[in-house]
């Protein structure tokens, strides 16, 4: 019984419309990301500002690539209405993924977990079959697919649960929990709110109470949204959960994306009404198209993607925790903490300068930051020691081309996190110029010093 | 199901409709009353150093126009005694680069340094110049005055020729005019600005880029950092080049002035902080009773302190940077080390309690 309960029916075929619609409101959703991101002036201020950028371990020969950076925003956002429209799919699914991705891997400054929840969910895309039903793909070869296999869309179901899930476990931490770090910093100054703003948001129990129901929230929705007899009150709760956190964040379309995704586990019924209400007032279109029942892949293609997706989703479940691996206060080195879902758990900034020392006769100079970032990556260097590694090199790099001999790189640096006193964060006699850049753990960090620790996952 | 869902999507457009509305400014009493802040800091220390400034310019102007009528060893000490005056007072005016100070770009017309000596030398030659060019901000405010009084030649007497008997005299007597006349004008401007803006400044409380607490504040540090750490020690000690640079300090032809200047701009600098009335020893509500109301008296402190440590340590220098930076430089950097970390204290702790939207980091977040 339990056996059965358990074996999961790959050969289940379950009717289309849900990815139908996920597929076209997750294309409108990303047009509108990057119209609203051109429109707001940030390819110029985030990729064509920039002299130097920060990369990913092993990407850094992705760059901007000048003026044409705003024809690949082009592309990614015309990929992204044609995945919305569901023409030519496969090649518009496989273009938005990879100019989005493109994108993504320029400027690290700009790592955001809902880019890379975009990037993971578009890599999903590339492999499901959308365009099965309502989509002009159909209306094409005149005809459209009314059952899809049912692992499809519970894949997508699985992707959500998997984020949420993780979201939910890494809150619980003495910081969020019983400190009500870092709301209790950000919530007060929202006191320009209407209706609450002036009282509320200075509560010190609704700061806890925000904490606290947060971990609980990201921790129940997902069995709240599968469970059918919840789910409408679930997807209130993700309505208002999102939509609160919109208003008091700026954090842009990601509430939007993840109202419309949590359509995904209701059932055809509310899909196909949605379809049939776009048809009537928005298409004012009554033809119908020839329906053949059954989508399957090939064989051997199915074999192909489930593996994949197996391997895909192994990492998914374990990529969050490679900070295991690492000693050290997580959210002091960071090391680990991308990738992981660890999603507002932090208010850290920082302030760090750097030296260039001649190591041979001691003589030095200190570098104007402002020489070579923006403010805004000023900001992101300051407190993240990838990013700091990765300008130091840059900067003795800069200066030995200079004419420089015997260059090192020293930083000062402090960094303050959760609304303790900042304190120094790197060691100041380690030449960071001589350090290499990897995945190891960087010893050059010091230890997390404050008498306040962080206890928990 | 579905129309339960359409009333759901209208009522969400609505609700977020309605929470982002940004055109009303109600007043704002939390916990913290930041209205009775930006009032403390408008009438008490803002309009009352602008009054003081405008009085020490309409001087500093007179005392021009004596000296350019005639060009005596007397009227050019009053001249100079006026100009020194006026620049102290410009110490506790410059970090406001708010309204039309910022739209004027009132701080580089007043007191970019050093002044580039040819640009005013070709201004005189020709006689015929456009003090409201970029270009020329390096040739007027205060450091071309203490050129034109202090670095035209290396004694008094032969100071004073040029602007009686040298071959173009009147075109330096007319350049002092020129300049003087400008700074005035702009003074003038920025200060009656303010005063009709005071009373939208003090109820401009929200929290947004543009609001009067906000933008305030970012300017106060970035003053902080650029214009006293970096400009007045930073810069001349060498921090940010191979070598020294003592002919960069501010003042440098009076010479003897560097350290009373930054010691006055130190000052401004924590009066603001602490909300300490302008020339007077009441103290209002500042940022650092803001501080304290957020429960971060550690932070409160630590700054003040930081401060008096700051001071004592430039207290110690000689009366002339450039003198202490080619005499014993090390005590010089120490100085700008005591100011940095007033900067991580103030950019990183004090922000970051404040939750300020930074103006320039406009980007999503997480």
């Amino acid at each position: 019984m339990l056996m059965k309960r358990l074996k999961y029916n790959f050969k289940e075929q379950t009717n289309a419309a849900p990815l139908a619609i996920f597929r076209l409101f997750f294309g409108l959703m990303m047009f509108a990301s990057i119209i609203r991101f051109w429109a707001n002036g940030w390819i110029e201020k985030l990729y064509l500002v920039p002299k130097f950028h920060f990369s990913y371990f092993g990407f850094s020969w992705i760059k901007p690539i000048g003026n044409y950076t705003y024809l690949l925003f082009i592309i990614c956002g015309a990929s992204a209405l044609f995945v919305a429209i569901g023409y030519k799919y496969r090649i518009a699914i496989i273009t938005f993924f990879l100019s989005f991705l493109y994108i993504e891997l320029m400027d690290k400054t700009t790592y955001l977990n809902h880019y890379y929840f975009i990037s993971i969910v578009s890599f999903l895309l590339l492999f499901l079959p959308a365009n099965a039903y309502f989509s002009l793909d159909a209306v094409v070869r005149k005809k459209q697919y009314q059952q899809i296999p049912k692992w499809t869309i519970d894949s997508i179901k699985l992707m959500l649960v998997i984020i949420y899930l993780t979201a939910g476990l890494v809150k619980i931490n003495t910081d969020w929990l019983f400190r009500a770090m870092p709301l209790k910093i950000w919530l007060p100054s929202k006191y320009d709110l209407p209706f609450i703003g002036e009282n509320l948001m200075q509560q010190n129990w609704f700061h806890f109470a925000m904490s606290w129901s947060g971990m609980l929230y990201d921790l129940v929705i997902p069995f709240l949204l599968l469970y059918k007899r919840t789910r409408f009150v679930a997807f209130l709760f993700v309505v208002f959960f999102h939509v609160f956190t919109r208003v008091l964040f700026p954090i842009g379309m990601f509430p939007f994306i993840m109202i419309v995704s949590a359509l995904i586990f209701f059932d055809a019924g509310l899909h196909n009404k949605i379809i049939n209400f776009i048809k009537k007032y928005v298409l004012k279109s009554k033809s119908t198209l020839l329906l053949a029942p059954n989508f399957y892949f090939p064989k051997l293609q199915r074999k192909v993607i489930l593996s994949l997706f197996t391997v895909f989703f192994a990492i998914q479940l374990l990529l969050p925790w490679r900070s295991l691996l690492y000693p050290g206060e997580l959210f002091w080195t960071e090391e680990g903490y991308r990738f992981s879902w660890r999603v507002m758990l932090m208010e850290k900034a920082g302030s760090t300068n750097f030296k260039i020392i001649n190591v041979a006769s001691g003589t030095y100079f200190s570098v104007n930051n402002t020489d070579f970032l923006t403010p805004f990556q000023e900001k992101q260097m300051s407190y993240q020691p990838d990013f700091i590694l990765e300008y130091a090199h840059f900067l003795g790099d800069h200066f030995t081309k200079q004419g420089h001999k015997n260059v090192g790189v020293f930083a000062t640096s402090y960094v303050a996190l959760n609304g303790r006193l900042s304190t120094r964060f790197v060691d100041e006699k380690v030449d960071l110029y001589q350090e290499k850049v990897s995945f190891k753990h960087k010893k050059w960090i010091l230890p997390f010093q404050s008498e306040i620790k962080i206890k928990g996952i | 199901m579905f129309r339960r869902f359409l009333v759901l999507f209208v009522s969400i457009i609505t609700m977020y409709a309605c929470s982002s509305s940004e055109e009303t400014t109600p007043i704002i009493t939390d916990s913290f009353d930041r209205n009775a802040m930006l009032i403390n800091i408008a009438d008490n220390i803002i309009i009352t150093a602008y009054d003081d400034f405008s009085a020490k310019m309409i001087a500093l102007k007179t005392a021009g126009e004596t000296f350019t009528a005639a060009s005596n060893q007397t009227n050019l000490e009053a001249l100079r005694t006026s100009w020194f005056d006026a620049y102290k007072t410009w110490q506790h005016v410059e970090m406001f680069d708010i309204g039309k100070a910022e739209e004027l770009q009132f701080k580089f017309y007043m007191n970019i340094y050093p002044v580039t000596v040819t640009d005013i030398e070709e201004n005189i030659a020709n006689g015929s110049y456009d003090l409201n060019s970029v270009n020329n901000q390096d040739a007027q405010g205060f450091p071309a005055i203490d050129y034109l009084l202090h670095g035209l030649a290396d004694t008094d007497v032969a100071i004073l020729e040029k602007y009686s008997t040298a071959e173009n005299n009147d075109n330096y007597r007319n350049y002092i005019t020129t300049v003087l006349n400008q700074m005035n004008r702009l003074t003038l401007s920025v200060v009656s600005d303010f005063k009709a803006q005071r009373n939208s400044f003090v109820t401009n409380t929200g929290n947004t880029a543009t609001s009067a607490v906000n933008k305030l504040i970012n300017d106060y540090i970035f003053y902080y950092e650029k214009g006293l750490r970096a400009n007045k020690f930073g810069i001349p000690a060498g921090i940010f080049s191979p070598t020294t640079l003592p002919e960069k300090v501010e003042g440098r032809y009076k010479n003897d002035v560097s350290k009373e200047l930054a010691l006055e701009a130190l000052i401004a600098v924590q009066n603001l902080f602490e909300g300490k009335h302008y020339k007077a020893t009441t103290t209002g509500v500042s940022f650092k009773d803001y501080l304290i109301t957020l429960n971060r008296t550690d932070i409160a402190t630590s700054i003040s302190n930081q401060f008096n440590i700051a001071s004592t340590q430039v207290q110690t220098l000689e009366n002339s940077f450039a003198t202490q930076i080619n005499t014993n430089n090390t005590e010089m950097t120490r100085s700008y080390d005591e100011l940095q970390k007033a900067v991580v204290l103030l950019k990183v702790d004090m922000l970051q309690a404040f939750n300020i939207s930074v103006d320039y980091v406009d980007a999503d977040g997480d």
